[in-house]
């Protein structure tokens, strides 16, 4: 995706400058969250915003989510656009009723005589021992709510235009990021610019299996991609981007071409969006399909925080090329599978995204 | 306070109080088909805090809302029509009782989740600071609301950033057919505002004077920039908590306690003092009662005669 000689940001810059260029725009965005002004910053992307834009315009909160969510949809509701940030999005469990009761019912049950412009980022954790309530990733129960958008950038060039693009939609818009997606760069453009939060995008090409990958899993489904078809196995590799609403046309396109189709999601199994995306499109492409569509996805059972456990939690690369083959009808011993393994599996410590990444988790 | 004045807080109670005994009455008929929280007993606080506000002052209300929705200038037809479930509606039919909105007026919303519209009205408060508005936020709740956590989130939030909003606890002593003493231990509710760092007052609810003079002076204080201002006023709630009947039958209060409960009728209450200084007041009420027929018979009709929505309009507005 780089392209030398164009700026390369990290995914934090990134929506660091969206924020910043989204705030400098409308004088009515604003930003609340426990940490926002502090020293950390909600890792870094929250930086010399309340230098820039002042006290009155960039806060910090009480810990109080139900409370503060009505009270950014109150402001909301009456001209503002908060924007506003929970560090994991465990935390935002606390603020359901606000968010399913009225920030995503207000518009419809009111007959449209108002709407909630608001935008609520979440962090999902995952890595050093985060645990059973640091790194959930509850796409799927946001996404069962009408009303509400949730989207799950996986590229920084998608998480500045789609974060510019959250902050002018008049709906509420769940902002998922994956906190291992801080760090990795991507070209972004200096100046604004907006991406659809309705739209999937085809990063990968590939004719024999497609993969629908949320968030993070779209990082470790393009290493798969690319070691799979250096051994001749086309993987077509589409990045959800959206998880409400679900861009199912992009897939069912695919897996017309493809006829197989794996869904890797960062979610617990069962009840997933990755379950949501098979089903429509069982319903919709049952004809082209050659094969029972697959899940990759975390295992229902809470996320252990000793590595010892957590080790074999998560979904690799190689989890998603095993699944990729199996679903091609191809054995191990039909392809060169040692070199596919010391190209995907990763060394331990598994708990950490790279070697050179010492936290804040 | 002028005799205009004072005939003009009557009126508005006495207005409320028809127009939901109309309602209660037409309920039977099994067309208005919703749930519906009647507030009759407890008129003097909407209309006594709903006097001294502007119409740019925004009000948000709760699962029973028709007074406050009423009392801050909501349309009547719109109101009726909602609870037959008509275009027409202040919801289109989306909302019934428990959703009632009337932006011209400055209800911005009422809901039926307790504690829900607590925090948006501090919202609306604190857009008002950030955007240099000269108005304050008003919202209504019961005292079942001092048992939610974000009856206490929106408090401390209210109190840190001095916003001009003023709280209004209505205490009818039960959510639903629970005592207050079965919920809260003994203590006083507006002690606890007064905790979280705020002005506080507490007064009879049935005395609308009352209420309008301790509301006057609060919204006066959070204009000015003396941050929030909490109410609680007590009252009485004399139907059955949802639905149009008396419930006496349910022996979950005592006859006694009934009995002192009608008999601090607000509306009997006010007439029978300004009686006192204007023997003429009951040509007055004459007048108003007649004024009140027509417009309740007008609304049943605008109601009545207006378009219903399809199940097609149901699939559409989901989003902005």
């Amino acid at each position: 995706m780089l392209d030398s000689g164009k700026r390369t940001l990290s995914y934090a810059q990134a929506v660091r400058e969206g924020m910043d260029q989204a705030m400098e725009r409308d004088p009515n965005v604003i930003v609340i969250g426990e940490g926002v002004p502090d020293p950390k910053m909600i890792f870094n992307t929250t930086a010399g915003l309340r230098e820039k834009y002042g006290a009155k315009r960039v806060f910090d909160m009480p810990l109080a989510e139900n409370g503060v969510t009505g009270i950014c949809i109150g402001a909301a509701l009456s001209g503002m656009r908060p924007v506003m940030v929970h560090q994991r999005i465990d935390f935002a469990l606390l603020a359901m009723d606000q968010l399913v009761n009225n920030a995503a019912k207000w518009h419809y049950m009111f007959d449209g005589k108002a709407s909630v412009p608001l935008v609520i980022r979440m962090i999902v954790g995952r890595g050093w021992g985060q645990g059973p309530q640091h790194s959930q990733s509850l796409q799927s129960i946001f996404a069962q709510v009408p009303g509400l958008k949730v989207v799950m950038p996986a590229t920084a060039y998608d998480a500045k235009g789609m974060l510019m693009a959250a902050i002018e939609d008049d709906n509420p818009v769940i902002f998922i990021e994956h906190r291992w997606l801080h760090h990795v760069t991507d070209v972004v453009p200096e100046e604004e610019y907006r991406v659809p939060l309705d739209r999937a995008k085809v990063l990968h090409r590939g004719n024999d299996v497609t993969v629908a990958a949320f968030s993070h899993m779209t990082m470790e489904a393009l290493q798969a991609a690319r070691a799979l078809g250096s051994q001749s196995v086309g993987v077509e590799v589409i990045d959800m981007r959206s998880v409400r609403p679900l861009d199912v046309g992009t897939v069912a396109e695919s897996v017309r071409k493809t006829g197989r189709l794996l869904v890797a999601d960062t979610a617990f199994k069962t009840g997933s969006i990755a379950a949501e995306l098979i089903s429509q499109i069982a319903e919709r492409e049952f004809a082209s399909l050659k094969s029972a569509p697959k899940r990759v996805a975390s295992p229902d059972h809470p996320t252990p925080t000793s590595h010892f456990m957590a080790d074999e939690y998560y979904p690799e690369p190689i989890t998603i090329a095993d699944a990729v083959l199996e679903l091609a009808g191809i054995e191990q011993n039909g392809i060169d599978y040692p070199r596919l393994q010391r190209e995907l599996c990763r060394d331990r410590p598994l708990d950490i995204p790279n070697r050179n990444f010492s936290g804040p988790f | 306070m002028t005799p205009t004045n004072s005939l003009a807080l009557l009126q508005a109670m006495l207005r409320i109080r028809r127009i939901e005994e109309a309602l209660a009455v037409r309920y039977a008929e099994q067309e208005m088909r919703c749930p519906m929280h009647l507030c009759i007993g407890q008129e003097a606080i909407a209309v006594g805090v709903c006097a001294g506000l502007s119409v740019k002052d925004v009000v948000f209300g709760n699962h029973r809302a028709h007074g406050h929705y009423l009392a801050k200038g909501g349309s009547l037809n719109a109101l009726v029509a909602e609870l037959y479930g008509c275009s027409t509606g202040c919801c289109g039919g989306r909302g019934g009782s428990m959703h009632l909105i009337d932006l011209e007026a400055g209800f911005l919303g009422s809901t039926p989740i307790v504690g829900g519209t607590v925090p948006l009205a501090v919202g609306a408060a604190w857009a008002a600071v950030l955007k240099n508005e000269n108005r304050v936020s008003v919202v209504f709740f019961g005292d079942g609301c001092f048992e939610e956590g974000v009856m206490h989130e929106s408090l401390n939030f209210a109190a840190l950033h001095r916003l001009p909003i003023i709280f209004i606890c209505e205490n009818n002593e039960f959510s639903v057919y629970t005592h207050l003493s079965e919920r809260q231990p003994q203590r006083l509710i507006y002690r606890l505002a007064e905790a979280h760092g705020m002005t506080s007052y507490t007064g009879d609810g049935n005395d609308v004077e009352e209420v309008l003079a301790i509301a006057d002076r609060a919204v006066g204080l959070a204009r000015q920039g003396n941050g929030p201002q909490f109410i609680e006023l007590h009252t009485y709630r004399w139907r059955e908590h949802c639905g149009p009947n008396f419930d006496d039958d349910l022996n979950y209060r005592s006859e006694a306690e009934i009995e002192n409960g009608l008999k601090d009728c607000p509306i009997v209450r006010f007439t029978a003092k300004l009686k006192q200084s204007m023997p003429t007041i009951g040509a007055e009420v004459e007048r108003f009662e007649a004024e009140i027929r027509e417009e309740i018979a007008t609304a049943f009709d605008f109601a009545l005669s207006s378009p219903k929505p399809s199940s097609e309009d149901a699939r559409t507005g989901i989003y902005a």
